[in-house]
């Protein structure tokens, strides 16, 4: 019997785990948890700008931590991390534009994805070659 | 003809009136190629149990009555076929996160009345006579809404949306593409009167862009789009009032 006051009352099922309940809200919850190595990426970066203050001996000290095996470990990790965010990051990147036109037809959203990862690929190749420039 | 095989279908079924909690009922179906799982539950009220309570009209996808979960993914049982199911178990249970009013009916007043606060219709931009003429609009100008238009309120989008199962009061993305729908309608004037909506806690700030919404939706209107172009629109009016302070919505 579940009545209120005569009135029969409608049931709320729980949320209690509602993650696991579909493998759509697994890999969205991956997604988010993905923010959590850009986070602590940014807190490695803050780490060495707190040590360059420091002075050279902690600037140095930073810089032979990063090449410590853990330190390798660890940039492996939020690498793929980041590889994952970025993926997902895209694939829902059309879902939060205005529909964008081009000559009076509508960009797909596959077209905007494609974008995305093409915009990467130039800024980490700009990247890359202003820091081979840097060291020569 | 065929013979028909058979095939288990699980309901969870739920009577206020004598169960404390929903509970799942096994039937055994006989099905052939062409039957649907709304075929399915109506052999099981013809033929089995006729206190089974569901909610269906036209039987081809167009009413948005008949939606439920199908093996816990929100689908339009007449549109689900249980060849596709087979061996079984098909489990059924009503759409999820709304409240469950008796076996596969689920509670849509909240839905209703969000509905009706959108103003989901068109609040001329400027009142024409009828000796004015039609109001014309160009195949471009079309195209930003015509999709929203597809909505049959079948709320699968909710079913699939964790947000509004942890909080009820969130519009939710079918009422936000039907909001959508007429805001982005060259005829309509009404976007000052429907943004407090989006702007509110319960508007588009809730949306945690997960994105199943538009995965499910039958009519392929894309919610999620909906919802989250106007994450922009809500931003770019909070910030505009600072300059106009009479409120300028674009």
């Amino acid at each position: 019997m579940n009545l209120d006051g005569g009135v029969p009352r409608p049931f709320v099922r729980p949320m209690r785990g509602w993650w696991r309940r579909d493998p759509f809200f697994v890999r969205y919850m991956l997604r988010e948890l993905t923010a959590v190595a850009v986070l602590a990426y940014a807190v490695v970066l803050a780490v060495g700008v707190v040590r360059l203050s420091q002075g050279e001996v902690a600037w140095n000290g930073w810089l032979a931590a990063l090449r410590a095996p853990w330190s390798i470990v660890l940039h492996v990790l939020i690498l793929a991390a980041m590889a994952v965010h970025a993926w997902s990051w895209f694939q829902i990147m059309p879902k939060t534009l205005p529909m964008i036109f081009v000559g009076g037809r509508r960009l797909a959203g596959a077209t905007i994805t494609r974008a995305g990862w093409l915009a990467t690929a130039l800024t980490s190749i700009a990247l890359f070659a202003l820091a081979r420039w840097w060291q020569s | 003809m065929p013979e028909p095989k058979n095939i288990e279908i699980c309901v969870l079924r739920y009577h206020p009136e004598h169960d404390p909690e929903p509970a799942w009922r096994s039937y055994q179906v006989p099905c052939t190629d062409d039957m649907s799982v709304l075929q399915g539950l109506q052999h099981i009220k013809d033929e089995i149990d006729g206190t089974l309570g569901f909610r269906w009209s036209c039987r081809m996808a167009i009413c948005g009555s008949c939606g439920m979960m199908v093996n816990g993914k929100p689908r339009l049982s007449c549109q689900t076929f249980l060849r596709d199911l087979q061996p079984g178990p098909v489990r059924i249970e009503a759409l999820a996160h709304l409240p469950i009013e008796r076996d596969l009916i689920v509670d849509v007043g909240e839905f209703v009345n969000k509905l009706e606060a959108i103003k989901p219709y068109l609040i001329p931009r400027e009142p024409r006579t009828l000796a004015e003429g039609e109001y014309l609009q160009t195949p471009a100008q079309l195209e930003r809404f015509e999709q929203y238009t597809s909505c049959i309120n079948c709320m699968l989008c909710y079913a699939a949306c964790p947000e509004y199962g942890l909080n009820r009061d969130f519009i939710g993305p079918g009422v936000i593409a039907l909001l959508h729908r007429y805001n982005a309608d060259s005829r309509d004037g009404g976007q000052a009167q429907r943004q407090p909506i989006l702007n509110a806690e319960e508007g588009v700030w809730s949306c945690m862009a997960v994105g199943y919404c538009s995965e499910v939706c039958p009519k392929q209107v894309d919610p999620a789009n909906a919802v989250n172009q106007n994450k922009a629109v809500s931003a770019r009016d909070y910030f505009l009032r600072f300059l106009a302070p009479k409120g300028a919505a674009p």
